[in-house]
């Protein structure tokens, strides 16, 4: 019996420090990356990446024309997406809770969610680009618009499914119709929630490459046409550090370190927002 | 007692007929809005079939048996790339899985209550860096790393043993199937950690405290209580991991050495459907060219619909929804 009881306590003690070691091996990666991405980006974040534009090889530039692409971008594909999201989001929490459609639209969001992004970029080079017959800022920000609606879609519906019913039926009680019930109760009451949403979708798209690499391309020059190519940061990233130039790479590791600085931002303040309740 | 007559009831009546046609229009617009995911979905699957047509009528269901990939002549065939996606997201799920359902284990039953919640989000931020910052950080530090001290020992530890010999072949180019396959197996760690933590938190605490009253150990009450009671949630979450690695495309673009054929070694280069639109789509030129890479993307979306679907029917079961 004592063999028997030390074994167990032996394999118990194993088992308990591999997964110590295993959450261990998941934050160190993160620490990795994040100090490489510091280390190597952080010595070139400079003025000068702000205020001048992506350089030719061989010369000193910034990264001014992406940071501002990649604003535009995402501020029109939250603004396409966001409304959408949200209004399917309250149809499937106030409307249409038990409907079979609502289930169909559940279950089609959630594969949508986590389908692969390249697929979204391809969709859109086959519906925009190639009926406008070239690479346009349009289609990279209807691109990330298509990402953003199952990331707003889903946390608005959670978050109204968490709004209380009596708060509902006390403003219908008081003969308030179903709309001002739904924009002045519900909305009010599940706004941070919302919110956190909106962020999260930021989050997710301002990083986002595949989706752009066909749609809205990349540009070298200062260009805030809409319907144009568009450089954006993710796409200069790819470009720069896959080329043999030491200071177009130098470049890359900054805009990595902006890129991911402002998405772990996003992600914290967005868990901040949500004051502990689950998000994801 | 008093009784309300029609004439006295009737002015409320005129002010809820005001609020109808606003009230269906809201109901429109959010009806609208829901039917707009479906009709993305459907246009998604069309634009692609419409799309890879001509690849598809030209090549019939050669395209996925063969591997010839040639622009020049125009032959196309997929069987590399998608043989690629596998293997990759294969090593990545051999990887990833064991580590991922020890960080759930840790975090649900080992970790002390203060530090779960900054662990959980140290772990959940690893989801939150985009997958171009995986790739610029595997070719640049990773896979130096692999090609000058884990590749050459995987070489010399395996040589003159049968199998492994030929699949650790070298030489050692540091990108390839491996290292890729590794920072996949990195990617997928908080997505199938996150849902496998949620469903392990399903778990009534008194079927815990009875088998720990029974004197089990805390791997025992892990094995015979929890991953029992959760069995099908923790397979949805690793369904929703191996979605994210089919799909995952930046990061392994970098790093897996886009090569055009299938190969033994594990440790030489090779390429995967999303790696391959990614890095030849905009240069491609021809109709047949694109349409041939459209149909991998097409083939890739088929796959991944169906991984993720499985997935989601799991987790329906469990009320965990996982990023």
């Amino acid at each position: 019996m004592v063999g028997l009881y030390a074994r167990r306590r032996m394999t118990n003690r194993i088992i308990v420090s591999l997964s110590v070691a295993a959450a261990a091996f998941g934050i160190a990666w993160l620490v990795l990356i994040l100090a490489e991405l510091l280390i190597e980006g952080f010595g070139g974040l400079t003025l000068s990446v702000f205020t001048e534009m992506t350089p030719p090889p061989g010369q000193s530039g910034g990264l001014r024309n992406a940071i501002a692409g990649t604003l535009v971008m995402t501020s029109i594909a939250v603004a396409i997406g966001t409304p959408i999201g949200i209004l399917a989001g309250t149809y499937l929490a106030e409307y249409g809770r038990a409907s079979r459609l609502s289930m169909v639209v559940r279950f089609i969001n959630d594969v949508l969610l986590s389908a692969p992004s390249i697929i979204v970029g391809l969709f859109v080079y086959e519906v925009m680009v190639i009926h406008m017959g070239h690479f346009s800022a349009w289609a990279g920000a209807v691109a990330l618009a298509i990402i953003v609606i199952p990331v707003v879609l889903r946390t608005t519906e959670d978050m109204l499914n968490l709004v209380p019913n009596g708060l509902r039926e006390a403003a219908t009680a008081l003969g308030a119709p179903r709309y001002f019930v739904i924009r002045r109760v519900a909305y009010r009451a599940a706004r941070n929630g919302i919110v956190t949403g909106i962020l999260l979708a930021v989050a997710r798209i301002s990083g986002e490459t595949a989706p752009l690499l066909f749609t809205a391309l990349n540009n070298q020059f200062w260009s805030l046409n809409l319907n144009a190519p568009m450089a954006n940061l993710p796409v200069v990233i790819f470009q720069f550090s896959l080329s043999p130039y030491e200071d177009w790479r130098e470049l890359a590791w900054v805009g990595a370190l902006l890129i991911t600085l402002a998405i772990l931002a996003l992600n914290i303040g967005a868990r901040a927002l949500a004051g502990g309740k689950k998000t994801q | 007692m008093a009784v309300t007559t029609p004439a006295e009831a009737s002015p409320r009546k005129p002010v809820s007929r005001w609020f109808a046609p606003t009230d269906k229009f809201f109901h429109g617009l959010t009806f609208a809005a829901a039917v707009t995911v479906l009709l993305l979905l459907g246009g998604v699957i069309v634009a692609l079939i419409e799309g890879a047509i001509p690849a598809l009528a030209k090549f019939g269901f050669g395209f996925v048996s063969t591997q010839a990939w040639n622009p020049v002549k125009e032959n196309f065939g997929a069987l590399a790339p998608i043989s690629g996606t596998l293997i990759t997201s294969f090593i990545a799920m051999l990887i990833g899985v064991p580590i991922s359902i020890g960080i759930a284990i840790f975090l649900t039953e080992i970790c002390p209550l203060w530090l779960r919640r900054p662990i959980g989000t140290a772990i959940e931020l690893l989801a939150g860096i985009p997958s171009i910052i995986y790739g610029i950080w595997g070719l640049f530090v990773f896979a130096p790393f692999m090609q000058r001290h884990v590749q050459p020992a995987l070489i010399n530890a395996f040589s003159g043993v049968p199998v492994l010999e030929n699949l650790f072949a070298g030489p050692p180019y540091g990108i390839g199937i491996l290292t890729a396959s590794l920072i996949l197996a990195i990617m997928i760690l908080p997505f199938i950690t996150a849902v496998t933590r949620d469903v392990f938190e399903t778990v009534p605490p008194v079927l815990k405290e009875a088998a720990y009253g029974l004197g089990c150990t805390t791997w025992e009450v892990a094995r015979s209580v929890m991953l029992p009671y959760t069995r099908v949630g923790v397979v949805g979450g690793i369904m929703l991991g191996l979605g994210r690695a089919l799909g995952e495309t930046m990061a392994v673009t970098f790093v897996i050495g886009n090569a055009h054929k299938i190969q033994a070694s594990i440790l030489g280069p090779g390429t995967t459907i999303s790696a391959t639109i990614a890095n030849e789509f905009t240069e491609a030129v021809g109709d047949i060219y694109t349409s041939s890479l459209v149909a991998l993307g097409l083939i890739l979306f088929f796959i991944t619909f169906v991984v993720l679907a499985a997935a989601r029917i799991m987790l329906l079961r469990t009320n965990v929804k996982g990023a």
